[in-house]
């Protein structure tokens, strides 16, 4: 019942963000500064764990692949079809949750203890709209580019790892990426970051906004946030892989 | 003026307030007093709209603020301004920009305008050179300040102040309950303040409601609080040992 009650309250939660709003003036500034602090913010643990992922795949598919009867170059198209399906976008996700959703959590559910969301609501502005929105804007405009340099890293750190170790010559490598490359992977993928940063920033918003108590229930709706938006992205990585995919 | 009527409130199955009614006069200090937990604090989101109230009316001037739509609340608590209990300040935002928010949000100043309004805020509360800080750098007694030049930025009609000396010294308290008093003369607001600070009561009390379990006990001026012959509130009162003292003088 509880978990009704929740999912409820969360539709309620978004249907606030698009009433009775601030002049879009406002929220310029307010997206702007939130993209810094999405997009910038997370750029250098983007960039380090798609880059360690990439080399990962690489060795770990050449390990697997043992027979000699299939070409090196498959190497480097294993890992871009994982790359561009599912390890750009979804891990990148589960990452994302973690930085930013907790972050995201944190900060609202500290703004309600400590009444500040109160002196926004008391001033007759809509405190959903005011201080969430501009989040998931912001999510939502930068998630998908994350996604894009997570991949290009991914590539790049694979590349790097063969080229070094000598598991793949650049050549084959460059060949392998672009063999029998289908572009609508690359749309599935921005599709799916578009949908996960919507997810994991309203299920944050939604979890710190609702806060009450102290500074433990803080942690624990950080927490939640996390756990919630991950079980959403997963749920929806297999709702979207069915409905474009299959 | 604010009038309440009939203002009902229950969490879950506690009640915290029953029936509240009452009227807070314009270009007066109204004090909501009462021992902890008694309701003080939930009556002024009542008031403000924070929490919504089970059954009862709040009228602001004659405008019914209960029953009203989005709009006209929104107007209303456009007049209004709030201190919070713990200054309420945002973190991300230097003292000048918590200051200006109200302006920024509400009003279609230019910049020089705002930054002179708050400059005169700030120097009326007494803290001219501070605006470029951030709140975690500033006292407790500052931030309160800080918060309350943001409730009078935008000159408001309704100033509410949600225990505005606790956590301070009796020293730095006087000057906040001064400071509240003084802008309400000032500016003529209809201010309403919780406290359960017996300095505060005797030094800005013009217009007194005792909320004892919920229930309005007792309503007067700080010249009959001594003197009501309503025990709870004599329990109230004289349960600091200087009021104490004084009563065994008298």
């Amino acid at each position: 019942m509880k978990f009704f009650y929740e999912v409820g309250r969360y539709f309620i939660f978004l249907r606030s963000l698009f009433i009775n709003r601030e002049s879009f003036k406002t929220y310029y500034h307010l997206v702007l500064e939130e993209c810094l602090s999405i997009g910038v913010g997370s750029l250098f643990l983007v960039v380090l764990v798609s880059t360690f992922i990439g080399a990962v795949s690489t060795v770990q598919t050449a390990y697997n692949l043992v027979s000699p009867l299939i070409p090196r170059y498959v190497i480097a198209q294993v890992v871009r079809e994982m790359t561009v399906l599912e390890l750009a976008p979804t891990i990148m996700a589960i990452i994302y949750a973690g930085k930013v959703g907790s972050s995201m959590a944190g900060g609202l559910g500290t703004m309600r203890i400590t009444e500040q969301i109160d002196a926004v609501e008391v001033m007759g502005i809509n405190s959903i709209s005011y201080l969430v929105l501009p989040k998931i804007i912001a999510s939502v405009l930068m998630y998908p580019l994350l996604v894009v340099i997570a991949g290009f890293c991914s590539l790049f750190g694979g590349y790097l790892i063969g080229a070094a170790t000598g598991i793949i010559t650049p050549p084959e490598y460059i060949f392998g990426i672009r063999f029998v490359f289908n572009e609508f992977t690359i749309t599935f993928a921005l599709i799916k970051s578009v949908a996960f940063a919507f997810l994991i920033s309203s299920i944050s918003s939604f979890k710190g906004f609702y806060t009450q108590g102290g500074a433990l229930e803080v942690g624990i709706a950080t927490t939640g946030a996390v756990t919630n938006s991950v079980i959403a992205v997963l749920i929806a990585d297999y709702l979207l892989a069915q409905l474009l995919l299959a | 003026m604010i009038k309440i009527k009939d203002i009902s409130k229950s969490f879950d199955d506690k009640v915290v307030l029953e029936s509240i009614s009452g009227e807070f006069q314009k270009g007066k200090c109204n004090l909501i007093i009462g021992s902890s937990g008694t309701g003080k604090s939930v009556l002024l989101k009542c008031i403000v709209g924070l929490i919504a109230v089970d059954g009862g009316k709040v009228f602001y001037d004659m405008r019914n603020f209960s029953d009203a739509d989005h709009d006209m609340k929104a107007e209303i608590r456009r007049e209004i301004g709030m201190l919070f209990q713990g200054g309420a300040l945002f973190d991300s935002k230097t003292v000048e920009k918590n200051v200006m928010f109200p302006l920024d949000i509400l009003t279609k100043m230019k910049p020089d305008e705002k930054i002179d309004r708050v400059n005169f805020c700030l120097k009326r509360v007494g803290l001219e050179n501070v605006g470029k800080k951030m709140p975690s750098e500033i006292s407790g007694g500052m931030k309160k300040r800080v918060g309350i030049a943001r409730a009078i930025v935008n000159n408001p009609a309704y100033l509410f102040c949600d225990e505005p000396n606790s956590g301070l010294d009796p020293q730095t308290s006087i000057l906040i309950d001064e400071l509240i008093q003084d802008i309400t003369y000032e500016l003529n607001t209809t201010t309403i303040v919780v406290t359960h600070d017996m300095n505060s009561v005797m030094g800005m009390g013009d217009n007194i409601m005792y909320l004892y379990k919920g229930h309005k006990l007792w309503e007067g001026s700080k010249d009959d609080v001594t003197h009501s012959g309503v025990r709870e509130l004599d329990d109230f009162v004289f349960a600091n040992k200087v009021m104490s003292a004084l009563r065994d003088k008298l």
